[in-house]
């Protein structure tokens, strides 16, 4: 576990360096991510010790991280209320409307991918 | 200036706060659509919303006090290249569905949500800070200073978005007999962020991994695409 935390924080502050002389939008931990991502396909052995313990403990908790900035929706004063009013119907419609084709769209889509490859099988069978 | 009992009591605030909605979404599980409603992340900033309102304490200190989550998030956020190596070979075979999916769904998250705000009145300053609003708040305070956007809006646009989306998504699954954990993760990333992904975990860890996929991919392809098309539209 506390290898396992050493590992992140090793990854986390990598990916801020590379974000701070980079300059590329896409802040630190995104890349700390992808970096240790990379590193885990490049080795052919298992999961390091301990690191699964602790990005499980982590990810189990990651609400509890999300509240402090939830919070700060509650304190946005300078908008005036009629803009309150698109806002709020805004995102709660288009993100309902969004989830919902784009869930549809993926089941069709995946359905389709998997009829494809059934066939290419069955051709190659034939052969 | 702030002693070190005010941040002791104010980071405690947030404990207290998320046991509380822990307790309250576990002891509803029975009922999918309250228990859905009732996620900690929709009950337990309200609660601290209540108090710091009621004990006339500011969102800066209170921010201040909580630096330590803020810090940990971007940990756990490393910690999402664990359950995605894991599930790669899941994810590899399907490459073509995933992006087919990624390239509408972020498209249509930022096309719907404009359009509804612009026929509802919004002004040019809102349009621009509901614009990101589906991308990982980091990547999304990025992109607000780039195309100019109010970053404290924008943050809580993208938070709203992702907690609406979070809730309402399990719901909206049942209701379109989706029972694939791989379209309900990857949906959830997409349209949810890290919101989403956070209640995707909950689901499976299959789900989750698909779901960190879609954040990333819908921050990152947001980030390059949009500032492009805002720059170029308002010129």
């Amino acid at each position: 576990m506390l290898r396992g935390l050493l590992t992140l924080l090793l990854f986390q502050g990598i990916g801020e360096a590379v974000a701070q002389f980079s300059g590329i939008p896409i802040p630190g931990p995104v890349i700390g991510m992808i970096l240790l991502f990379l590193a885990l396909q490049l080795r052919s052995k298992g999961l390091p010790f301990g690191l699964g313990e602790a990005s499980h403990f982590l990810i189990r908790w990651l609400s509890l991280m999300f509240i402090p900035a939830c919070v700060g929706f509650f304190f946005l004063a300078s908008i005036e209320t009629n803009q309150w009013f698109a806002i709020i119907s805004v995102v709660v419609l288009t993100t309902l409307v969004t989830m919902i084709a784009t869930a549809l769209l993926m089941k069709y889509v995946l359905m389709k991918h998997l009829l494809i490859k059934q066939q290419l099988k069955s051709e190659v069978h034939n052969q | 200036m702030m002693t070190a009992i005010t941040l002791t009591l104010l980071l405690t605030l947030t404990f207290v706060a998320f046991s509380i909605a822990f307790w309250l979404y576990g002891t509803n599980k029975t009922r999918p659509i309250i228990h859905s409603l009732l996620h900690p992340l929709m009950t337990a900033p309200l609660m601290v919303a209540a108090v710091l309102l009621l004990a006339n304490i500011d969102y800066q200190q209170y921010r201040d006090a909580n630096q330590p989550l803020f810090f940990l998030l971007g940990t756990a956020t490393v910690a999402l290249a664990i359950p995605l190596h894991q599930q790669f070979h899941n994810i590899r075979t399907l490459a073509k569905p995933l992006l087919i999916t990624l390239a509408f769904g972020a498209t249509f998250a930022i096309v719907s949500a404009l359009t509804t705000a612009w026929l509802l009145g919004a002004t040019i300053d809102t349009l621009i800070a509901i614009a990101p609003k589906s991308v990982t708040t980091p990547i999304a305070l990025g992109i607000a200073e780039k195309i100019g956007a109010d970053p404290s809006l924008t943050a809580g646009i993208v938070v709203f978005t992702g907690v609406v989306g979070a809730s309402c998504g399990p719901v909206l699954f049942r209701w379109l007999r989706i029972t694939d954990d791989r379209v309900k993760g990857f949906v959830l990333g997409i349209c949810a962020h890290g919101v989403g992904t956070a209640r995707a975990f909950e689901i499976s860890g299959k789900c989750g991994a698909f779901s960190s996929l879609g954040l990333g991919l819908t921050g990152a392809l947001t980030a390059i695409a949009l500032p492009w098309i805002v720059i170029s539209v308002l010129k």
